[in-house]
């Protein structure tokens, strides 16, 4: 964090200094950067954190094995789902739990809907970023579908806390099949709006296309992951190359783009929202019967040692790092929070650029600054 | 290169590597005197290339302190974890921020939550923590603050 005095406005050797955030719609949340200006031109950025730190990490120590993951949903609230299957999975590395088929097909199922809807809003977002306001709406209106089928399953919109180590917290809602077909079915209808209204929109392209380059090896460097490396062209899906949960069953692609800028960026969202719903379509009818948790004790206790649990999020990676001391809570937890890692690189890829392609390329590195800040 | 063969290259890199049984991956401990001189073959070693830094932290043991970085090698995916115990009254470990660049903020943030000092860092200022918080560290077992803090 930093303390923003009203004195500091250039530096000795001319060059304007100023405040991006930390409110500032194109931020989306309370990031701030310091931004060291020639003229219009980006010399220098420098992200100030800490502004919603809640220290997660810290909580943690004190919580037991089922209770810590309901703080992971408020790290990165858009792939809140994720972030609990990512925990999920390092207590159940630990617990050495066999997860019953129904519970994984669920949990995949309620990933990909996240992801659907985060890589949506995403693409709203950044067309708002940019100007055009139109698309924040009809993002709005599929992802609407998404929270109310999560609201019926889950009983919550955003932090649903759903997924619980051995399985699921509940069976799923009776609608909840003819409601995703009724989503699948909408968002067939609507794709193609997507396109028109924003990837072949020239003042977008041009918005976009050169405009906040990462080369490969600058992505691998940084720690770049998710939809932002892989527009670099480093393939990086964890669901492919390490698979947890059922993703080596399921016929997907990983998309690559290998131009490294704002455009190639924003293309891989879009064709993974196809990707993810391919997924939904391939596993909806597919649901099958049996329990959906595993029996495990009422206090959990994981042995001595230490647990990594590796997801792909809908931002990136997310890492779960569990040391036990073999207590009933985490001696030490940690989140390699994608994020994180994602921001680190905005200041090498903005260098030299206009201040105005500033928010291309952080709108579509998609940060979320809870999942920053942790 | 299998798991057991990867061990055997890996103990073939330096004097003083001692391996962790267990645990998912390969864990490697280093002294600290010669862990800048083992990142740097485990980054340019053609025969591993541990390019991608997926995870860097430290873990409070009260007696003493642990630095925990995790690798992959996107070329062979590969992945070990290295460690190095530091002394918890003056912690202090070789930068490698110039070998993955994601350790520049990672190591910002270990140097705000667990005080350690990180030698050659071109930027070891407070990331996260608001100005006055230097020499607090809150990731600390001993860390106690009655105010801001609910024990749970």
């Amino acid at each position: 964090m930093y303390t923003i005095t009203e004195e500091i406005l250039t530096t000795p050797s001319g060059d304007m200094v100023i405040n991006v955030g930390p409110q500032h719609p194109a931020t989306h949340g309370v990031l701030h950067l310091l931004i060291t200006l020639n003229g219009e031109t980006i010399k220098k950025v420098e992200p100030h954190l800490g502004y919603i730190h809640r220290s997660i990490e810290k909580m943690c120590e004190s919580l037991s094995y089922r209770q810590f993951i309901y703080s992971t949903s408020r790290m990165d609230y858009l792939s809140a789902h994720i972030n609990n299957h990512g925990c999920a999975l390092a207590v159940e590395k630990g617990l050495q739990v066999e997860i019953p088929p129904r519970a994984e097909v669920i949990r995949v199922l309620m990933d990909e809907l996240t992801r659907v809807a985060s890589h949506i809003l995403a693409w709203g977002a950044l067309a708002m970023d940019l100007g055009a306001f139109t698309p924040f709406f009809h993002a709005f209106r599929e992802r609407e579908m998404i929270n109310d089928i999560m609201e019926e399953t889950c009983g919550a919109r955003l932090t649903m806390n759903y997924m619980v180590p051995g399985g699921v917290m509940m069976d799923i809602h009776p609608n909840f099949q003819r409601r995703v077909k009724e989503l699948l079915k909408q968002f067939s209808e609507k794709i193609d709006e997507y396109d028109e209204l924003v990837t072949y929109n020239t003042i977008f392209i041009n918005r976009t296309k050169n405009v906040g380059y990462l080369s490969k090896e600058d992505a691998i460097s940084f720690g770049v992951s998710g939809p932002s490396a892989r527009a670099s062209g480093v393939s990086c899906d964890i669901r492919k190359i390490y698979p947890y949960s059922i993703y080596d069953k399921l016929k997907f692609d990983e998309i690559l783009y290998t131009e490294g800028d704002s455009y190639a960026r924003y293309m891989v969202r879009v064709q993974e929202v196809k990707q993810s719903l391919s997924i939904i379509e391939q596993l909806i009818d597919n649901i099958p019967e049996g329990d959906f948790q595993a029996k495990t004790k009422a206090v959990l206790k994981l042995p001595k040692g230490e647990f990594y649990s590796r997801v792909e999020t809908a931002r990136g990676e997310l890492g779960v790092y569990i040391v036990s001391e073999g207590g009933m809570t985490p001696y030490r937890i940690k989140f390699r929070s994608p994020g994180y890692s994602n921001l680190s690189a905005l200041d090498h890829m903005t260098r030299g650029s206009k201040i105005g392609d500033l928010i291309a390329s952080m709108g579509t590195l998609d940060l979320v600054i809870p999942d920053i800040d942790r | 290169m299998n798991r057991e063969e990867l061990q055997a290259y890996l103990g073939g890199l330096g004097s003083s590597l001692t391996f962790e049984e267990g645990g998912e991956w390969i864990n490697l401990f280093v002294d600290p005197g010669q862990f800048r001189e083992l990142m740097e073959k485990l980054r340019n070693d053609e025969q591993l290339a541990f390019d991608y830094m997926f995870c860097l932290t430290c873990v409070d043991w009260k007696t003493h302190l642990t630095m925990v970085y995790h690798l992959s090698s996107t070329r062979y995916r590969y992945n070990i974890v290295v460690k190095a115990k530091l002394d918890r009254a003056k912690p202090e470990i070789q930068t490698i921020c110039d070998i993955w660049r994601t350790a520049e903020f990672h190591e910002r943030e270990v140097y705000e939550m667990f005080g350690v000092n990180f030698i050659g860092h071109p930027d070891l200022r407070l990331l996260i923590l608001p100005d006055g918080w230097e020499g607090k560290n809150p990731m600390r077992k001993d860390f106690e603050d009655p105010v801001n803090m609910i024990k749970l």
